[in-house]
């Protein structure tokens, strides 16, 4: 308990320069970088198809711990939270199914959702579809794998390993997106990094107190898949093992 | 066993009190903010810097008001959670049902 408050007091106050929160806006990003995320997209959309096939193709089990990923991200991805900011902006939720199913699978899910809240909720956009998938559903699940493989490997605890990974992975998508918009609307002075410590900088604090939420949420539904079938969390991992050295 | 089970709920339980605890604290202590989305804000980072910038697309469609956008961002969470408690009872029962038979 202890060790939780001072982690939790600890991320929620150490308050690293990052991003700009929500997706990029519908038209809000020149057609050439449009095109250019989409295509940076694709590899990571047909792996992905690819694992979740050999992950949950056939087993019932896996099919509805992965629906239930899913699921959680759809929620998450609705609830937008207060910040220390005064605004408000939503986590992003795909980190639980990163480390339930590797770094490809939930880039498919979060595709879809994306799509959903474009269409539906004129929220990002289709012509944004590409780069908002590239951040929220690409880079943020793989950074979200990649520190719960090295925090579980250094000897933390499980609990741990997924807040931080759940954490960090929230953080690295607005960041991208920071650097997305950097990249497209480069500052007339200081040119891109400037534009990017100005994107970043807007949300600075906004998306901090949220992504340790997130990671909170996450530990508690990794400890409730647990509970019943511990062996998904090896099983998942094994599996992406294999499917990163075939690819 | 009955302990364990006890503590698990407990630190899961005071986990969620922390989620809880973050989203309230904005609440509490920043009488006056709107809170309002930070789309706007991008926007107007983007004309800062490329005043000419137009934006090429729209949205297709929009939620006619912010009730029915509300009400759409409730669909999304409700659909979602209820999958959620199916999948988690769903899980549960297998469990115990496999349990009981050995």
């Amino acid at each position: 308990m202890v060790r939780w408050v001072i982690l939790v007091l600890f991320m929620a106050f150490w308050l690293p320069r990052q991003a700009y929160a929500m997706h990029i806006m519908e038209g809000y990003l020149p057609l050439g970088w449009c095109l250019f995320w989409a295509v940076l997209c694709l590899p990571a959309l047909i792996l992905g198809t690819r694992s979740l096939q050999k992950q949950a193709g056939d087993n019932l089990k896996m099919k509805l711990v992965l629906a239930l990923s899913a699921a959680f991200a759809f929620v998450l991805s609705a609830l937008k939270l207060p910040s220390v900011t005064g605004s408000s902006s939503h986590p992003t939720g795909v980190g639980l199914g990163a480390v339930l199913f590797g770094p490809m699978a939930m880039s498919v899910v979060g595709c879809i959702i994306l799509l959903f809240q474009a269409l539906l909720l004129a929220h990002g956009g289709i012509t944004t579809l590409g780069a908002n998938t590239f951040s929220m559903a690409v880079v943020g699940p793989t950074v979200s794998y990649l520190v719960f493989r090295v925090v579980h490997k250094y000897g933390f605890g499980r609990g741990v390993a997924v807040f931080l990974a759940a954490a960090l992975g929230d953080l690295s998508t607005y960041v991208t997106t920071s650097f997305q918009l950097a990249l497209a609307f480069p500052a007339p002075i200081g040119g891109v990094a400037a534009s990017f410590w100005k994107f970043a900088s807007i949300f600075a604090v906004t998306q901090v107190p949220l992504a340790v939420s997130e990671g909170l949420l996450t530990v508690i539904m990794v400890n409730g898949v647990m509970k019943y079938n511990p062996e998904v969390l090896s099983r998942a991992m094994n599996l992406a093992e294999e499917a990163h050295h075939e690819a | 066993m009955r302990h364990n089970h006890h503590r698990r709920w407990g630190k899961n339980g005071f986990l969620g009190l922390l989620a809880v605890a973050l989203a309230a604290l904005p609440l509490l202590t920043l009488r006056t903010a709107e809170f309002q989305g930070s789309d706007d804000q991008g926007k107007e980072m983007v004309h800062q810097l490329d005043p000419n910038y137009r934006p090429w697309f729209s949205p297709l469609w929009e939620p006619p008001g912010s009730e029915i956008e509300s009400l759409l961002f409730s669909l999304q969470a409700a659909l979602g959670a209820g999958v959620v408690g199916y999948a988690i009872g769903y899980l549960h029962a297998r469990r115990r049902d496999r349990h009981e038979s050995d």
